[in-house]
């Protein structure tokens, strides 16, 4: 909600998501719940990789690594044809409904240069997300870089660590869906 | 719509803003009042925010986030261009200690804007022209509504008495000059009004708790929870009601310090999910039983805190029950069923709550033998049938375990904090006349036969009424029309013009309320006007709110649209004290209340105001204990009970003399169309409402961003929903015999099979309620 009200996106329009993500099962023994269920939440928006799927495949350059790394929007350039929200496996780029023109999490790069830090990490109770660079961030959280349903980090080499939840950790893929499908691919055609 | 009309919108030009705003009411006028007129508002607090996000004229304010009684209480920033607010951002003070954490807001406070923006806000008072309830209305000016509140108030007080008119609960609004108070304040002047004790949110805690522990205060301050090793989070989900800010945050940094966290709840929540380490899904309306159970398991294994009990418990056993009652049946007599015959042992509570027996009984073991442990009890358990059995049941288990005085305990209970909780309310309203108040939820009834209830129908102040209530001036509340239960019994009673003579609503929005309303007034948010809050149930932050930009269009805070009604009744110097502004009223607060009461060295108003700062904290370093001195030596420093002890068995509830529904030991009952009943052949499932991200009650149900993010949505097990046939996302009827409601469904596997959750109270829309 901090990413919406920072760059006034519209409905639809979700640089930042929280995916809920659910599997197991309900099993009864003699009335009684022994077997359960399990979720667990993931707070994804552009991972600004260093090879990103998003860039190799816009036909007019509109989509580009500026020289701190960050994954950024030319608009002039951007026709709107959403082949980088198909080419891109964490759903990132989402079109702007009024201009039609696609649009992405630009790492608050105003805040940035200003030296503070995005506004989703700023605003987050749980104090669940931090910024910083690669090396700080492995540092401080390990190098784990996907969990169920990521895709593998070796497609585009994205820049996010992930402390995984417990339930994360052992996910039974066969049983995982992600249970807000409606709320985070609002906007995504 | 044109650029040029936005920039005109945007400017701070009153007269500009207002001719704007006369377009915007033709066509509302044209058709039904509740119609939606386009988004002109919304365009302009965006265009403004797009051009404002590099101008050097924005200023930032500091303020606290509207209270609309969510539970928290949060810090915001506000981007102020043009007098319009253009982005909202969240507590960024250094350091971020756990003894003063930041009060960063949740999405309902970040999104904000869209609730303050929305083009629908009411914005001139209105007349009721078709029948009550069809919503039809027409603009007329604030001297008519005077006049119009003038007469009615004068006939109807001369025809009936003061004890006619009824100013009900509400929440929508509480920063002191906002919401009912200064409603309350002026009715109090003008001979008063029939006033109510309880609230809906709190109904039997509030009642419950001082019969176990003599005080409301029963809580330890929370960083205390740092302390603990085991916390039993029981139907308790802060991380999306907030219970307390941060109070999420504080079990987290609990788990870190190596506390085991475990989370009963028929559903998966988001504190299930984010906070626990494990998440037992429980039949709602049966926890008392496994509270039994667990009493069971730890009486039966010895893992009581005997010392505990035989100094401070009262009714545990024969040997504590209370002069009088000796022989009575004793809390430990109905845990073992000595008398009754039925032990409470986990394999009988298993066919009831449907937790295993084996998860009950090692629960039990955990929580007496873990170390200092937490149960803390959330507030949709004691919304329900015999809810004080469940308040009493818990605060039973702490007792008998002895986690009550000690750090890392918890006494549970309601569960104010020791050293005292927040004061909510310091506004003065002086004393009501009318000395008669009724429970909180018989308003219906005291409009129906009011003049036939009596004391054993909870009415206090006298042994009768001496009229039903014939006029509702409801302020800030969406009780009227969405938050009472049954609703479509309530409708009959409100839309009967010989009941209720005359219904005033004064809110943000049309709301279900409003739209029965023969006046309807509109008030100004909270960003529109000073005032004072503070923190919610913890009450450690002392929150000024500036006026950040001006009311649009006719609205007017509700202190303001009091003074103005005042000044009709000649009583306008009295009632504003010689001319006191929302403003002087939050000097007076701070200077006058706060500083001369609980915090002594807040900084003084003009001090507060000028630093920008938006908020006092008294950092908590050393966290108070409930009940350490009682625990310490109870001769010396007894409990107001009439033992002066905790008291498991309550001789003043066996004086009731209705053992059956108010028993004198905390028990399981069995609620009236329970699962277990003959109603569940012909609704076998249950259903429940719960505190919900987007919503605070009915406010912020019309915000865009934050319904986007979580919209309403009907929980159903996969199993339930294949049995009846229902897929994902289909529009599905939940009915029970007193009415029905339409509402997309969410199929989860997070919801417990048998139970429905719907996320809303009954007919939860557009409120500031």
């Amino acid at each position: 909600m901090a990413c919406k009200d920072r760059s006034n996106l519209k409905p639809g329009q979700n640089w930042r998501r929280v995916y809920e993500i659910e599997g197991g099962e309900w099993k009864q023994e003699s009335g009684a719940w022994s077997t359960l269920p399990w979720s667990y939440n993931l707070s994804i928006s552009c991972n600004h990789c260093s090879d990103p799927a998003c860039v190799s495949a816009c036909p007019t350059t509109a989509m580009h690594i500026d020289s701190s790394g960050i994954v950024l929007i030319d608009s002039e350039k951007c026709m709107g044809c959403g082949y980088c929200m198909w080419a891109c496996p964490y759903e990132a780029p989402r079109p702007d409904p009024e201009t039609g023109k696609m649009s992405k999490c630009d790492m608050c790069i105003d805040l940035v240069k200003e030296g503070k830090r995005p506004a989703c990490v700023d605003s987050c109770p749980m104090r669940a997300l931090d910024f910083g660079t690669m090396d700080q961030l492995s540092a401080r959280y390990g190098d784990l870089g996907e969990v169920w349903p990521l895709p593998s980090r070796e497609i585009t080499a994205p820049s996010i660590v992930i402390t995984a939840h417990s339930k994360a950790a052992g996910a039974d893929n066969k049983t995982a869906i992600v249970a807000n499908r409606e709320e985070v691919e609002g906007g995504k055609q | 719509m044109s650029s040029d009309r936005l920039k005109k919108v945007a400017v701070s030009d009153r007269r500009t803003f207002v001719k704007w705003s006369t377009l915007i009411s033709g066509s509302l006028l044209a058709g039904p009042v509740l119609q939606s007129c386009s988004d002109p508002a919304i365009g302009a607090a965006e265009s403004a925010a797009a051009a404002a996000a590099k101008s050097p004229e924005t200023k930032i304010i500091r303020t606290g986030c509207p209270s609309h009684n969510c539970g928290g209480k949060c810090l915001l920033k506000l981007h102020v261009t043009d007098g319009v607010i253009t982005r909202i951002e969240t507590d960024d003070r250094q350091g971020d200690d756990i003894s003063d954490p930041q009060l960063r807001a949740c999405i309902r406070g970040r999104s904000y804007r869209k609730r303050q923006y929305h083009p629908d806000r009411l914005k001139y008072p209105l007349k009721r022209t078709g029948k009550r309830g069809e919503g039809q209305f027409e603009r007329i000016s604030w001297d008519e509504a005077y006049d119009i509140m003038h007469s009615r108030i004068t006939e109807i007080t001369d025809k009936y008495g003061n004890g006619a008119i009824h100013l009900p609960y509400g929440t929508g609004s509480y920063t002191n000059t906002n919401g009912r108070w200064p409603a309350v304040r002026l009715m109090n002047m003008l001979g008063g009004s029939l006033g109510f004790y309880n609230s809906y949110s709190w109904a039997c805690i509030n009642i419950a708790t001082p019969y176990m522990f003599g005080t409301l205060e029963s809580g330890n301050q929370r960083q205390d929870w740092l302390n603990s090793r085991y916390i039993l989070m029981w139907g308790w989900n802060p991380a999306e009601m907030k219970d307390g800010t941060n109070s999420d945050y504080f079990i987290r940094k609990a788990r870190e310090n190596g506390a085991r966290v475990v989370c009963i709840d028929p559903r998966l929540s988001q504190s299930a999910v984010a906070l626990a380490d494990e998440w037992i899904p429980i039949r709602p309306g049966t926890d008392t039983a496994m509270m039994s159970a667990m009493a069971y398991v730890i009486i039966t294994e010895k893992l009581t805190d005997d010392d505990f009990i035989r100094r401070c418990c009262s009714g545990y056993d024969a040997a504590t029950m209370p002069d009088g009652y000796k022989d009575q049946e004793s809390y430990t007599d109905y845990i073992l069923g000595t008398r009754d015959g039925v032990p409470k042992t986990a394999e009988w509570a298993e066919k009831i709550t449907m937790v295993p027996a084996a998860v009950i009984a090692r629960l039990a073991r955990e929580y007496a033998t873990a170390g200092p442990a937490v149960l803390y009890q959330g507030y949709g358990m004691q919304r329900r049938a015999y809810g004080e059995q469940v308040v009493r049941g818990g605060a039973s288990l702490a007792a008998i375990t002895g986690n009550i005085g000690i750090n890392g305990g918890w006494a549970s209970g309601l569960a104010n904090q020791k050293g005292g909780g927040p004061f909510w309310t310091v506004f003065p309203m002086g004393s009501n006349p009318v000395k008669q108040t009724i429970p909180v939820f018989l308003w219906t009834e005291a409009v129906v036969r009011g003049t036939e209830l009596g004391p054993q129908e909870g009415l206090r102040g006298g042994d009768s009424l001496d009229t039903n209530i014939k006029m509702i001036w409801s302020v800030a509340s969406n009780v009227l029309m969405n938050q009472h239960g049954n609703l479509n019994r309530t409708r009959k009673i409100v839309e009967d013009e010989s009941l209720l003579e005359f219904i005033v609503v004064q809110d943000n929005f049309m709301t279900p309320s409003a739209r029965f309303a023969d006046l309807v007034l509109p008030a100004c948010t909270q960003f529109e006007t000073w005032g004072v809050e503070d923190g919610w149930k913890y009450g450690e932050e002392v929150f000024l709110t500036p006026k950040a930009v001006e009311p649009p269009f006719e609205t007017k805070s509700d202190y303001a649209i009091c003074a103005g009604l005042a000044e009709r009744f000649g009583v306008w110097d009295k009632y504003t004290e010689g001319g006191r502004t929302e403003k002087d009223w939050a000097a007076w607060m701070i200077d006058m209340n706060y500083r001369r009461t609980r915090f002594p060295d807040m900084p003084v108003f003009r001090k507060l105001s000028a630093s920008n700062k938006g908020v006092y904290v008294k950092p908590v370093t050393t966290p108070a204990v409930a009940f350490r001195e009682f625990r310490e030596n109870p001769e010396k420093n007894p409990l107001r009970t009439p033992t002066g002890k905790i008291e498991l068995f309550s001789g003043r509830l066996f004086d009731m003399n209705m053992p059956d529904e108010i028993p004198a030991v905390a028990k399981y009952i069995t609620e009236w169309e329970s699962p277990f009943g003959k109603e569940a052949e012909e609704f076998p499932l249950q259903a429940m409402g719960h505190h919900y991200m987007s919503r605070v009650h009915s406010t912020h149900d019309n915000n865009i961003w934050s319904m986007e993010a979580f919209p309403q949505r009907v929980f159903i097990n996969p199993a339930d929903a294949e049995e009846r046939g229902i897929a994902d996302g289909d529009m599905v009827i939940i009915r029970n015999n007193r009415g029905k409601i339409r509402i997309p469904c969410r199929i989860t596997k997070k919801m417990m099979i048998m139970v429905e959750i719907e996320k809303a109270l009954p007919a939860g829309r557009r409120s500031n309620g």
